[in-house]
């Protein structure tokens, strides 16, 4: 294990590797997942104010 | 061909698609991306040159690929956008770009912890380290560009006329490496009559490579429908799956 940690003295050099592209990769699902949940907000929203000019409207939609 | 194209475009499919294959790229990239690193790392053998110093590759070399791959999608999309303007192809284009950037930045970053140990520097001005670091600035301007100007439309043109222009710099990093002397091996996949890399160092790389490509995919096709979400929030196809709580 500590042979294979070692990376035959490149340790220095591999593992910020692996880790910085690991790092940069969580970066983009997470930031994939938070403008999914603000799109899905932007919808509620507009859902909101659509509701409501209904109402105001008297149109009596129901949605 | 160009009907089926025509129907695809029309956001409402576009969505419906995306969100079959988005989860179902990103299961694939997952699995490819976890095997890849599991062989990359422990079954592909020592290299007699390099030592384990080359292990960098296989997460070097996929970050290299998707830069330019990314740069090919977002130009592709940017013909088509001014050409049919495509606003789908607009919006893939834009959301492709920060990605794009990041696959780059991974790729120098990466290259430079490869090339500190085996050429005893971490930055060479060199033709394949400059171009490639050009490609690193041709995201960041557009970007930048789309996000100087206020119009939409404009904002969208001036860009797809940037990543068009940009494009020409994909050919000089591919083949940067046979025009100039450089310091940067030259391909050692890409030969295919005789590749010189071998098949157990050659298949997690592959699978590394495919994997990030879905990843790429994925993260585009989730982040489109945000796009998509937004923009169409009262039409009512998005109206519908609100109320039908399937967004």
């Amino acid at each position: 294990m500590t042979e294979f940690l070692a990376m035959g003295g490149y340790a220095a050099y591999v593992w910020p590797s692996f880790g910085l592209t690991f790092i940069v990769m969580v970066t983009i699902q997470l930031s994939t997942f938070s403008r999914r949940r603000k799109a899905i907000a932007a919808v509620r929203r507009q859902h909101a104010v659509n509701t409501q000019k209904n109402q105001q409207a008297g149109t009596g939609e129901s949605v | 061909m160009f009907q089926w194209f025509h129907r695809l475009a029309a956001s409402k499919n576009f969505y419906r698609l995306a969100e079959i294959l988005g989860p179902l790229f990103g299961v694939l990239g997952a699995i490819l991306l976890t095997l890849g690193v599991y062989r990359g790392l422990f079954v592909a053998p020592t290299d007699y040159e390099q030592g384990e110093s080359y292990r960098i590759i296989y997460v070097h070399v996929p970050s290299a690929w998707m830069s330019m791959f990314v740069y090919m999608v977002m130009a592709f999309c940017s013909a088509l956008f001014l050409i049919w303007k495509m606003k789908l192809a607009d919006i893939i284009a834009e959301v492709s770009a920060p990605m794009g950037a990041a696959f780059t930045f991974l790729a120098l970053a990466t290259g430079s912890l490869w090339g500190k140990p085996m050429w005893g520097t971490w930055w060479e001005w060199d033709a394949r380290l400059t171009s490639e670091l050009i490609l690193l600035f041709l995201y960041i301007g557009y970007m930048a560009l789309r996000a100087s100007i206020d119009n939409r439309g404009s904002a969208a043109r001036a860009a797809a006329i940037l990543a068009l222009v940009g494009v020409v710099n994909i050919p000089i990093i591919h083949y940067s490496v046979e025009w100039w002397n450089t310091l940067h091996q030259p391909a050692s996949i890409t030969k295919f009559d005789t590749p010189s890399i071998h098949i157990s160092m050659l298949v997690p790389l592959l699978m590394m490579a495919l994997g990030f490509t879905f990843f790429y995919f994925t993260n585009m096709l989730s982040r489109a429908r945000s796009v998509i979400l937004e923009r169409e929030a009262n039409n009512n196809w998005v109206k519908d799956r609100f109320r039908e709580n399937r967004l």
